[in-house]
């Protein structure tokens, strides 16, 4: 126990790590700008946590971020790489709101967890097709999910320019009811219980990844696929069951969204969530809590991308430069060991 | 008889940033590098098109700027996945991020604002003399971009390198048995090296074929899932380069479909799902020969 919490530090020292050089390679680029990065950075982190509302913005924008995040991390837990989550939230936010179209009678005690298990469920299908290929034929989960993600968008895309279509010019389907949305916390702010929901998930997720059996199975095949059949798992199943969870996981930043903020499916809402909860899981390490900490991070950067891009000449397209240097500084832990050792020598 | 002529011509055009897009992936791959992020090695390649158009008043040195941005970033590419010895599907992630991010900043620096950059010198369509009145072959020769002839050498030297040169035998070689390829003496990784610098300059031409040949000017994310396309032309045309050129074509039909499909009431979105469906089906369900290069991923030391 105590060896595993001190090597989940020291990732989470890498992490720190990795982070730090981003922004530094990122005032580098602000300065080569001929910007002033402390002020931009001022702005930035001003604009994410300056006030309270502020705060509770960036905390409702790391939501869907964090569901990604720990959907991709479920999966490389199990050994695959999920880069479906973003076919996954379409399909959980599309089916979430076909259900609250659909039965809009229900009183919201019943409707919001069916909204849910609705969605959750759509985002399962999604991930089972990777996980179900990946499982008995070897074919790339990586490939397979991408494709996916195409489809599901684009048939996402039919239904709401097509049979569901709200009137109008705005590519988007009637409000669901009243009664299919979350409850906003936080005065003003976008912020509601989905935050609630979103804690929920990453305290299941751990129990079950370090407090069960099957979690210990799931790990174990994501460990090693044939030494965990040699112990007598059933790796098959559990790398279908894997992706598929992963897909459910990943369904609720879709289903959240709907029902926490827009009251209705918007074609193409994602600014690609699924492929940033990529870099959120691999950043925090697939653990959970490792997992809140980057969402909370990118959801700081954000956030107070919109004020720096207001206030200063700085593009707020700097926040994804700085997001993906933070990927590609993370997916090559030979960087980071290369920076320690300069560091020591 | 016209409406076929501006079919086939629209399909040829929109076929090029496909082929190139499935070439790029198909030379990566072939050698046992996933790459994932053809997307944003042709988004550097578009907007370093109209940069260097913008910066020197010619269309062709932002041709030349956008093949070198692209080769440069492929051996950084490369460096991740090889030295660094980086996740390379995640890697692919980021180097798309990266692009979309980048060149957005840049906009920002070069022209003072968000969105798209102002119009810049284009390469414009030529029509071959003599050539151009053949009836059928017409369509070939006839106010078309010299992106599509460009596309044309590419497939055939790739395919010549890879079919009937030493270097090209070898290469393929690595992307199926890495340690036995390094083991009778070839530097896996010098291969490597060039074929990921090839692939980028290859990703290059066909982004700024979308900002310099089709348009006059950069928009943000203009590629616009072409690179995952192409991807999928590659995996559809069984990672060789002529499979490659044919995917990419019928993709094209499908996306020129599109603009001739409004009578017949098929909606958009279905006619652009064909490829991504395509693919899925063979990947799924013909077995083991779309199964791609044995040593997809693998390094060697």
């Amino acid at each position: 126990m105590k060896t595993r919490l001190k090597s989940f530090a020291g990732d989470l020292g890498s992490s720190l790590f990795s982070i730090l050089i981003a922004l530094a390679i990122g005032a580098l680029i602000i300065l080569a700008i001929g910007e002033n990065p402390a002020e931009a950075y001022q702005a930035l982190f001003k604009g994410a946590l300056g006030s309270s509302q502020s705060f509770a913005n960036t905390l409702s924008k790391m939501i869907p971020l964090a569901f990604t995040g720990l959907a991709v991390a479920l999966g490389q837990r199990g050994g695959m790489l999920n880069i479906g989550a973003e076919g996954q939230l379409y399909a959980g936010a599309m089916a979430t709101t076909l259900f609250a179209l659909t039965f809009p009678g229900l009183p919201a005690i019943v409707m919001v967890p069916m909204c849910l298990i609705t969605g959750f469920l759509a985002g399962m299908l999604a991930g089972a097709i990777p996980g179900y290929f990946k499982a008995k034929h070897n074919t790339s989960e990586v490939i397979v999910a991408i494709m996916l993600n195409y489809l599901i968008t684009l048939f996402t895309s039919w239904l709401v320019n097509g049979p569901f279509k709200a009137p109008g010019s705005v590519s988007q389907t009637n409000p669901i009811p009243a009664g299919a949305m979350l409850t906003k916390i936080w005065g003003n702010s976008q912020l509601t219980t989905a935050l609630f929901l979103l804690i929920l998930f990453a305290a299941v997720q751990y129990l079950f990844l370090w407090k069960s059996a099957k979690g210990f199975q799931l790990r174990a095949v994501g460990g090693n696929r044939f030494a965990s059949i040699s112990a007598g798992i059933k790796a098959d199943r559990m790398m279908i069951l894997t992706m598929m969870l992963s897909g459910g996981i990943a369904a609720m930043a879709g289903s959240t969204e709907v029902m926490g903020k827009y009251g209705c499916f918007i074609d193409g809402f994602s600014p690609s969530f699924g492929f940033t909860g990529i870099a959120v899981a691999i950043l925090g390490r697939n653990h959970p809590i490792g997992v809140l900490l980057t969402a909370f991070l990118f959801g700081v950067l954000d956030t107070g991308a919109l004020r720096m891009g207001r206030v200063t000449n700085v593009s707020a397209n700097i926040i994804v430069v700085v997001q993906s240097l933070v990927i590609l500084l993370v997916s090559a832990p030979e960087i980071i060991k290369f920076f320690k050792r300069t560091k020591e020598g | 008889m016209d409406m076929m002529f501006q079919f086939v011509a629209m399909t040829l055009k929109l076929s090029i940033p496909l082929v190139l897009g499935a070439m790029c992936g198909t030379i990566a791959e072939r050698g046992g590098i996933i790459l994932l992020g053809v997307e944003g090695l042709m988004l550097i390649g578009a907007f370093s098109g109209v940069l260097g158009s913008y910066l020197t008043g010619n269309a062709y040195m932002g041709l030349l700027l956008s093949m070198a941005a692209g080769a440069v970033l492929g051996l950084l590419y490369a460096m991740f996945c090889l030295k660094l010895r980086a996740h390379q599907s995640v890697v692919g992630v980021g180097v798309n991020m990266f692009a979309s991010g980048l060149t957005a900043v840049l906009l920002k620096v070069f022209w003072q604002r968000e969105g798209m950059t102002d119009p810049v010198v284009s390469v414009k369509n030529v029509s071959v003399p003599g050539l151009k009145d053949i009836p059928v072959l017409r369509v070939l020769f006839h106010d078309q971009s010299p992106y599509l002839y460009l596309t044309f050498l590419i497939v055939l030297g790739v395919w010549f390198v890879f079919y009937r040169t030493k270097a090209g035998l070898r290469y393929r070689a690595i992307g199926e048995q890495p340690f036995a390829a390094q083991t009778s003496g070839i530097n896996v990784n010098r291969y490597r090296y060039v074929a990921m610098a090839a692939a980028g300059m290859i990703a290059g031409i066909g982004g700024s074929f979308l900002s310099l040949s089709q348009n006059n000017l950069f928009v943000v994310d203009m590629v616009a899932g072409r690179g995952f396309m192409g991807l999928a032309a590659n995996i559809f045309g069984g990672w060789s380069p002529l499979g490659s050129l044919g995917a990419g074509m019928i993709f094209a039909v499908a996306q020129s479909a599109r603009f001739y499909l409004p009578d017949i009431h098929i909606p958009t979105q279905f006619v652009q799902m064909l490829p991504y469906a395509l693919t899925l089906f063979i990947l799924l369900f013909v077995g083991k020969k779309a199964k791609g290069p044995e040593a997809l991923g693998q390094l060697v030391s």
